[in-house]
């Protein structure tokens, strides 16, 4: 299913998410709880290689027990086509409030994890990016 | 059915947090890329993904276009008894694939 | 009549120092050692590279039966962990059959046309892909044993001026890059010395797995000169020389690039 040439025409995308969809985004995800920055720390390269595979690690300070847990973490961006990156649900079973993924990253920007706990508090963490196209872009394949 | 790749320690004591990594072949088509005709390719994401541990949901990832092709996810989990771990992927269209590791717990 | 012989003097010395200096064999390093921390565990984390995805594909073709013949690779070739140990490590080749060298994915071709009598898999399908990666894979961690033999040697030279001529709208050569300014910053990445020992790679910039050949193509385009086509000669040539150059430094297929 990984296709080995799918045609990638001029390389730069409109970036249609802005600082406000983004906002919008994070209410539609976590309501009105107020957001705390600390406890998550989103572990990003502060100059990516390249935009297409950015790897992406969040891990949230919490016991993890029945009454004292991470419940889900989310990822934002702000210059994306699409403000969500990812949305993760997890509990007591995870053991440790932490993955581990690879996003893509359309323009140098600020990116932004917030984890929610099981007493509806919201904690934050957020990374500042640059993000360069490629030297070499490709022309047709054929 | 897209290949994926999955590690599971074989074996675990009870108790013990482990590191679960997952790997899937999928495009991951953001829908934001125009093709040769001059048009947006379609979209044609994975948008879900779930593990179980015998059964019980233990992780549960909504991915949007902004994930890279080949999806790679890793993540833990604890260690209860042993069984089965399964994976489930699913698409925008609705289309799920499934794969399951075993797993002995001490 | 003293500022006259200084500007002489410049201009002789620029003329006979433009030749590109070949990189000395103890300064040579893999390209994954201008690649992120990150880029680099993703290579050696069997879970994580997404080559090892089509490496399972190259092994299900590797035993799949086919042709005319009626015959899959294992029938003839066995265990590939075994019979293909070390096999990739020594491509391009000298192919008597066709009285020139070919690259791995060629000689595959070879094999399935004349021996599994099947159509030749095109360039960069995705099953070529597989199979290469899966072969490449078996010589992983062993040196690139290239050598520069009497059948070799006008191949390898032929691919040594490929590399050192200057080219297209940018009149860049390969050596300007890669011989002169490795190490240095272009756009975001560094600059490998272009020891190409880690293929087929998965690059991030395509989301998928290609070969040494869509990448000397995609370097071509980038310079903004004029490409050859996929199994053009002109492209094994290069690729022989660049084999040699990197003789002895350890194969890591399938790499991941950016």
């Amino acid at each position: 299913m990984a296709g080995g040439g799918v045609f990638l025409r001029i390389a730069t995308r409109p970036a249609l998410a802005t600082p406000e969809t983004m906002q919008e985004a994070v209410r539609t995800a976590i309501g009105e709880a107020t957001v705390k920055k600390g406890r998550v720390k989103l572990d990003l390269p502060p100059i990516v290689e390249n935009g297409n595979s950015v790897p992406c690690t969040v891990a949230v300070e919490s016991p993890m027990t029945a009454t004292d847990h991470v419940k889900a973490i989310h990822i934002f961006n702000e210059k994306n086509p699409q403000p969500n990156v990812i949305s993760i649900k997890l509990g007591p079973r995870a053991g440790r409030a932490a993955f581990t993924t690879r996003i893509r990253l359309a323009d140098s920007q600020t990116v932004t994890a917030i984890a929610e706990m099981s007493d509806g508090s919201c904690w934050s963490d957020d990374v500042d990016v640059i993000v360069t196209l490629a030297a070499c872009l490709e022309e047709s394949l054929h | 059915m897209a290949r994926a790749l999955i590690h599971v320690p074989p074996s675990a004591k009870r108790g013990e947090v482990i590191e679960i990594k997952t790997l899937i072949s999928h495009v991951m088509e953001t829908g934001y890329r125009i093709g040769v005709t001059g048009q947006p390719i379609p979209r044609d994401i994975i948008e879900d993904f779930v593990c179980t541990y015998n059964g019980e949901e233990v992780f549960r990832a909504k991915l949007y276009p902004a994930i890279a092709a080949n999806p790679f996810i890793s993540f833990f989990t604890i260690a209860t008894e042993s069984g089965t771990i399964a994976f489930s992927w699913t698409d925008q269209h609705g289309a799920t694939q499934v794969q399951t590791a075993a797993i002995t717990v001490e | 009549m003293r500022r006259a012989a200084a500007v002489i003097a410049t201009l002789v010395a620029a003329a006979t120092g433009a030749l590109a200096a070949e990189i000395p064999l103890d300064q040579r390093r893999p390209d994954s050692d201008f690649i992120s921390a990150d880029s680099r565990a993703m290579q050696n984390d069997d879970t994580a590279n997404p080559a090892m995805l089509v490496l399972l594909d190259g092994e299900t073709l590797w035993n799949t039966k086919a042709g005319a013949a009626n015959r899959s690779c294992a029938d003839c070739h066995g265990d590939a962990e075994k019979s293909m140990k070390g096999v990739a490590a020594r491509y391009p080749a000298y192919a008597s059959e066709l009285g020139r060298p070919v690259d791995l994915a060629q000689q595959i071709n070879l094999s399935r046309t004349m021996d599994q009598k099947a159509p030749a898999f095109a360039f960069e399908s995705k099953e070529l892909l597989a199979l290469t990666v899966y072969i490449a894979r078996q010589s992983r961690g062993m040196p690139v044993a290239i050598k520069e033999d009497a059948k070799a040697k006008s191949f390898i030279a032929a691919g040594r001026a490929l590399f050192e001529q200057r080219q297209g709208q940018l009149n860049l050569s390969c050596a300007q890059c890669h011989d002169d300014n490795w190490g240095k910053t272009l756009a975001g990445n560094l600059i490998p010395q272009a020891m190409p020992t880690g293929y087929p790679i998965y690059r991030l910039e395509w989301q998928a797995v290609g070969s040494l050949q869509r990448r000397l193509r995609n370097c071509m385009s980038g310079m903004r000169a004029e490409t050859y086509s996929f199994g053009a000669p002109e492209l094994v040539d290069l690729e022989y020389y660049l084999m040699w150059r990197a003789r002895g430094l350890p194969m890591e297929a399938p790499a991941v690039r950016p």
